[in-house]
């Protein structure tokens, strides 16, 4: 007890240091403090040393992880969160410390846990082995974790720290609602030296649960900055090219992309996509590898082309280049996954899409002036009600029950159509195929309602296809 | 039943040892079969021409297919390469799940077939390990992960019979612990590969050089992408991100509607971990007109479908569900109908045959081609000496029909070369007057003598104005079509035709010969014209211009052109009569096309209200017969009170309406109308009314409403 509370005590004691760190690293030189930082006793240099070349551009709050730590025996503060938006190294740098510092640790991802027992199984499979794993009950609760934690912890108890690393933390949120507050307290409730490591890319505030809990301690992880991200992404370099080539590659890249697109891993992506256009006149020849602007001459109109696409991982690289050797012969614009959206379907779906988006967007009122052959004078002040017009493609599709469909459908298409099974069959494959929601719920036998999900553009191709002028029939457009 | 215990109580008797005898589907065709004598005949002849279409469309299918599923097999082979490769560009999407987005139209259905041909394909030659999935059975994460570990270690089970003590050991403890992860897919993984590469050492030796890849990849198949619960698929990628570095997995995306669908339904921090590549299948039409192709416009098979049934076939594949195995099961269902209600059906089969089963006709059947329409018509042209032969002399009957079966033949032997002939001609003119496929073309010419059509005049017309190198193109084409024909006829019409493209090509030789000199006539009248004219002079000058032009010589060429253009019309003309022209023809063609969309094409509401109009229909009792529109007073209570509702408005006093009940069954009952007791309401016939009306309220007729108290509204319009 005297330990952990001494522990605790040496902990409220470092954040402020911590945070003093923060400061002196920002103005100073990273590598320098680097080295100074990872010099914690109890941990080997070479492995400290490896961890820092892994990290890069992460030093400070790896350093700050460690002093957090501290000495592979001593206590470390029960809970710590960590969050930073995607791709700014959380599980990284969790993963290679604890890995290369052999650290006794059980990684868990949320979204993989379906039940908590399987996060429970998880835990006590990488601490204890398979047998004590297989001691938990069917549906185990978290007290039956508790108790198995602990039954296995006086067999084995830890001399150093465990480390338990929950990715997706997020997702705790909607289990249990005891089982944040309790995670959080582990160490207590278990009387083991462990450590719950949250990693997620929302901040703490929105965990919070009501009854409040204990409260962990906060790491945020920055995103990157243009040089620390040039830094990270010249380190793929391909085997066969030099240092510098690959790192002026990466700078164009990222004189492109900078100001669109900051995640790591799509850039990464797309240096990979690029790059072997980017080599093709050093292949041929034409061009020396030190020619940095002949190099960006040849390759800027390609990567202004891959900006349509960005973020929207359409072709894999294979599929990229052939799609850029058939542009040179067609010269047309390029397209990617989503210009593809032609859809073929049979006669009647199409007039049933229609009528579906014309119930959705037309105020059920107006139905009798768009369809009804004699619909007498209807006067125009009290039919264009002011802040009804032009809004409701703003507004996005109302639902509308089935009878309203049917009878828009059979106003619309032009041949008597007989009620026949297939009919109604269609609209429950145009609901499977997601071009219309179900809006009740599916046991909703009676007057089923829908939404229209398709867009303006997909209706009017629809439309078109049949003869059929849809902006007439459309209220706002009137 | 006796028992020997000495005990009240219950007994269960089993059923006795002698068994129903389960009906085979020759005696569930013989059954109610029309013209039961050579039933049996027909039954073999219509399960051979249906088991003859079946592997030919099943081969047709994968012809078709065999595109698309070579460019998957080959991508997942690449992806499974690529993956044992340390090249930096493969190391730089090591991370990525490859994925293949396969798009194959809208008609959900047929893709079965597909997926299970390009599975079995996976297994043949990529990898054991292919677990596909629909959306209906992974509602929940939960149940995906089940089903696809199900799909993947099960398998092993059932595949190999070494194996099954391995997979077994593993089972066992996936059946313990409820949940199944990925890791213990990762775990059987691992166990599987090692035990191959290091297994069976003496035959690994004697192979050295193994195609297979050492790690095959595990690929999962999801056949419907846009029905998956997007949370589900979602957390399902993200799951497999992470162990894409223990487990080669690859995904395979059935997509129904367009690529994009996979941006809507997965946001960028999932799609990013996907290496997407595209695949598009051929579309459902053009596999449609294969499958007529193949199977329609061939002499091939003696079965033939009428104008009006193949017009339902096709309308109900473009106007309802684009499904081409639909199509196919609708030409079962005719073949089948057509094999059952048709006696002389058991003359289409091959000529050969046809021929021996003319001769073994009995004059029972014998009478029914009499009977025939198409049979009176023949009897009618001939000699009165001979039409009293071909009633009363059976053997002579016999002998003729021989003559009609084999011309029947012929007929379809010409017909098909002709069409096809037609068609490339007017295939590609302006506006299409004859269609763009064949199979309007074919709808056309079995309608009527397409000849004396409006839109096989203009067809001619336009024809008549082809340039040179374009008709001669067309006219070699239709020499190609007709080379492999065999009939004489067809024969000697090549011959002709080769003689006109000879001529045509000669054209060019002689055609330095200056053309005739009409410029004088022309110019004469030209020159009138300057001189000042009132409108109706020049309105003559112009006409007689007119005329002048028409009637001037004709260029050899356009000589020649017309030539042609005779010689296909008279082709047209001999050979594309509709079939129910020829004798015989009910023999081969099917023609109730009522029953074929009845059958695929129901009409539930129309049963429904024609039932509660006139029970008669369906119930078949003599004393519901009853005149137009009224419904007779002992007919069940639920059409009574239907048919009191229809003269109701939209909202419906249940009092009201009891009363009327009330009185209706009172005179049913045959009850004195001037008693006191006629029409009360008592209890039992309160209660059958309550029934019927809630019957028709779960029909959906009615509804309750809180408009109005005691009050039900009507959900239907019109009625008396």
């Amino acid at each position: 007890l005297t330990e952990r509370q001494a522990n605790l005590f040496v902990c409220s004691r470092l954040i402020p240091h911590v945070v003093a760190n923060i400061h002196v690293v920002v103005v100073g030189s990273t590598e320098i403090r680097m080295a100074a930082l990872l010099q914690l006793p109890g941990y080997e240099e070479e492995r400290l040393q490896r961890v820092a070349e892994q990290l890069p551009c992460r030093e400070v709050q790896t350093g700050m992880l460690l002093s957090l730590m501290g000495q592979p025996h001593q206590y470390s503060y029960p809970s710590i969160f960590i969050y930073g938006h995607r791709a700014s190294g959380k599980s990284h740098v969790m993963h290679v410390l604890l890995k290369e510092l052999e650290l006794p640790h059980a990684t868990v991802s949320c979204v993989e846990c379906v039940s908590v027992a399987l996060l429970f199984e998880q835990v006590l499979l990488s601490f204890f082995g398979c047998d004590a794993a297989s001691l938990l009950p069917r549906s185990a609760s978290l007290s039956d974790f508790v108790r198995i934690y602990r039954q296995q912890c006086s067999q084995s108890p830890a001399k150093q720290t465990r480390y338990i690393v929950m990715e997706k933390a997020e997702l705790l949120r909607d289990t249990d609602a005891n089982l944040l507050p309790a995670l959080l307290r582990l160490q207590e409730l278990v009387e083991d030296n462990v450590t719950i490591i949250l990693l997620s890319e929302i901040v703490w505030d929105k965990f919070r649960p009501n009854t409040g809990c204990f409260e962990p301690l906060l790491l945020h992880f920055p995103d990157y900055s243009k040089g620390e991200l040039q830094k990270i992404l010249s380190q793929d370099r391909p085997p066969s090219y030099s240092d510098e080539f690959y790192s002026s590659y990466i700078n164009i890249l990222l004189g492109v992309f900078y100001s669109v697109c900051r995640d790591l891993r799509e850039l990464r992506h797309l240096a990979a996509l690029n790059f072997s256009k980017f080599c093709e006149p050093l292949e041929e020849g034409k061009v020396k590898e030190t020619d940095t602007h002949k190099l960006w001459r040849n390759i800027e109109p390609h990567l202004k082309k891959a900006m349509q696409t960005v973020y929207l991982r359409e072709v894999s690289s294979v599929q990229w280049e052939q799609m850029q050797q058939m542009e040179e012969k067609e010269n047309g614009a390029l397209r990617g996954l989503s210009a593809h959206t032609h859809v073929e379907l049979p006669y009647y779906s199409k007039f049933l899409l229609i009528a579906a988006y014309l119930a959705s967007y037309n105020p059920a009122r107006t139905d009798k002036r768009f369809f009804l052959k004699h619909h007498g004078k209807i006067k125009k002040t009290n039919f264009l009600k002011k802040n009804e017009k032009t809004s409701n493609h703003l507004l996005g599709p109302k639902p509308f029950p089935l009878d309203r469909l049917l009878a828009i459908f059979y106003s619309v298409v032009d041949s008597r159509v007989a009620p026949t099974a297939s009919i109604f069959s269609q609209i429950s494959s145009l609901v499977t195929l997601q071009l219309l929601t179900q809006v009740s719920h599916d046991d909703q036998l009676d007057a089923p309602k829908y939404k229209c999900a398709v867009s303006m553009d997909f209706i009017c191709a629809i439309s078109r296809t049949v003869n059929f002028e849809i902006v007439k029939y459309l209220y706002d457009f009137l | 039943m006796s028992t020997s215990s000495v005990s009240k109580g219950c007994f269960v008797f089993k059923p006795s040892a002698k068994k129903k005898k389960t009906l085979s589907l020759a005696d569930y065709f013989i059954h109610g079969c029309e013209g039961a004598e050579n039933s049996e005949k027909r039954f073999k002849l219509c399960q051979d021409l249906w088991d003859q279409i079946k592997t030919d469309t099943e081969v047709l299918q994968d012809e078709l297919n065999r595109n698309i599923l070579d460019s998957l097999l080959d991508f997942t082979r690449k992806c499974s390469t690529t993956r044992q490769h340390s090249d930096w560009a493969s190391q730089m999407r090591a991370s990525e799940i490859p994925t293949a987005a396969l798009v194959l139209g809208v008609n959900v259905p047929d893709h079965d077939m597909t997926f299970q041909s390009l599975s079995d394909l996976l297994q043949q030659s990529v990898t054991p390990h292919v677990a596909s999935v629909q959306a209906k059975e992974c509602g929940a994460l939960k149940h995906l992960m089940k089903r696809v570990l199900e799909r993947l270690m099960g398998k092993a089970v059932t595949v190999d019979d070494e194996e099954e003590e391995e997979a077994e050991q593993t089972s066992a403890p996936l059946h313990k612990s409820v949940h199944c992860s990925l890791s213990t897919l990762c775990d059987w993984y691992n166990t599987k590969t090692k035990k191959s590469n290091t297994g069976t050492p003496g035959k690994k030796r004697s192979s050295p050089v193994r195609d297979g890849p050492q790690q095959p990849p595990v690929v999962i198949i999801f056949k419907d992408l846009e029905a998956f619960n997007p949370r589900v698929l979602q957390d399902f990628i993200l799951i497999c991100s992470r162990y894409i570095e223990r487990l080669p997995l690859m995904f395979i995306f059935g997509i129904a509607t367009s690529p994009s669908t996979i941006q809507h339904m997965l946001p960028h921090s999932v799609s990013s971990l996907l290496c997407i590549e595209l695949f598009q299948s051929l579309s459902c039409t053009q596999h449609l007109a294969t499958v007529i192709d193949k199977l329609i416009l061939t002499k091939q098979f003696p079965f033939k479908l009428n104008g009006k049934v193949m017009q339902v076939l096709i309308s109900i594949f473009l106007y309802h569900d684009f499904s081409v195995r639909k199509f196919i099961k609708g030409i079962q269902l005719a073949l089948l109908e057509h094999f059952h209600s048709q006696p002389l059906s058991v003359l289409c089969c091959k000529k050969k045959d046809a021929l021996l089963n003319v001769m073994q006709l009995d004059h029972l059947d014998l009478e029914r081609i009499r009977d025939l329409l198409s049979f009176k018509r023949y009897l009618e042209k001939q000699e009165p000496q001979e039409q009293v032969d071909l009633l009363k002399d059976d053997t002579h009957l016999k002998e003729v029909c021989q003559k009609l079966i084999k011309d029947l033949h012929k007929y379809h032997k010409n017909y098909y070369p002709i069409l096809r002939c037609l068609h490339t001609l007017t295939s590609s003119l302006p506006r299409y007057p004859l269609g763009k496929q064949i199979r309007e073309l074919h709808l056309i010419c079995l309608e009527k003598n397409v000849w004396e059509s409006e839109d096989y005049q203009s067809a001619m017309k336009l024809l008549k104005m082809l340039a040179k190198d374009e008709l001669i193109a067309l006219l070699q084409r239709c020499a190609e079509i007709l080379q492999p024909a065999k009939s004489k006829k067809i024969k000697s019409a090549l011959v002709q035709l080769e003689d006109i493209i000879a001529k045509f090509k000669q054209l060019d030789t002689v055609a330095a010969e200056p053309p005739p000199t009409v410029e004088d006539s022309i110019t004469s009248p030209l020159k009138h014209l300057q001189k000042k004219t009132d409108l109706a002079q020049l309105q003559k000058t112009l006409l007689e211009m007119n005329e002048s032009r028409r009637s001037k010589k004709l260029s050899p060429f356009e000589v020649l052109r017309n030539e042609a253009l005779e010689f296909i019309d008279s082709l047209v003309k001999s050979h594309l009569s509709p079939p129910e022209s020829q004798i015989l023809n009910e023999v081969c063609y099917y023609a109730s096309s009522a029953t074929v969309r009845r059958h695929l094409n129901a009409t539930p509401r129309t049963s429904i209200q024609a039932a509660l109009n006139s029970p008669f229909y369906y119930l078949q009792n003599d004393r519901l017969k009853t005149e137009d529109g009224t419904v007779s007073n002992a007919a069940p209570d639920i059409c009574i009170v239907y048919k009191l509702h229809l003269e109701c408005g939209r909202l419906i006093n249940l009092y009201d309406w009891l009363e009327a009940y009330a009185t209706v069954v009172s005179a049913a009952e045959g009850n004195d109308p001037d008693s006191d007791n006629f029409g009360k309401v008592d209890e039992v016939k309160h209660a059958r009314f309550i029934r019927a009306v809630s019957e028709l309220e779960f029909l959906g007729f009615i509804k309750s409403t809180k408009q109005k108290t005691d009050h039900v509204a009507r959900l239907t319009w019109g009625g008396c």
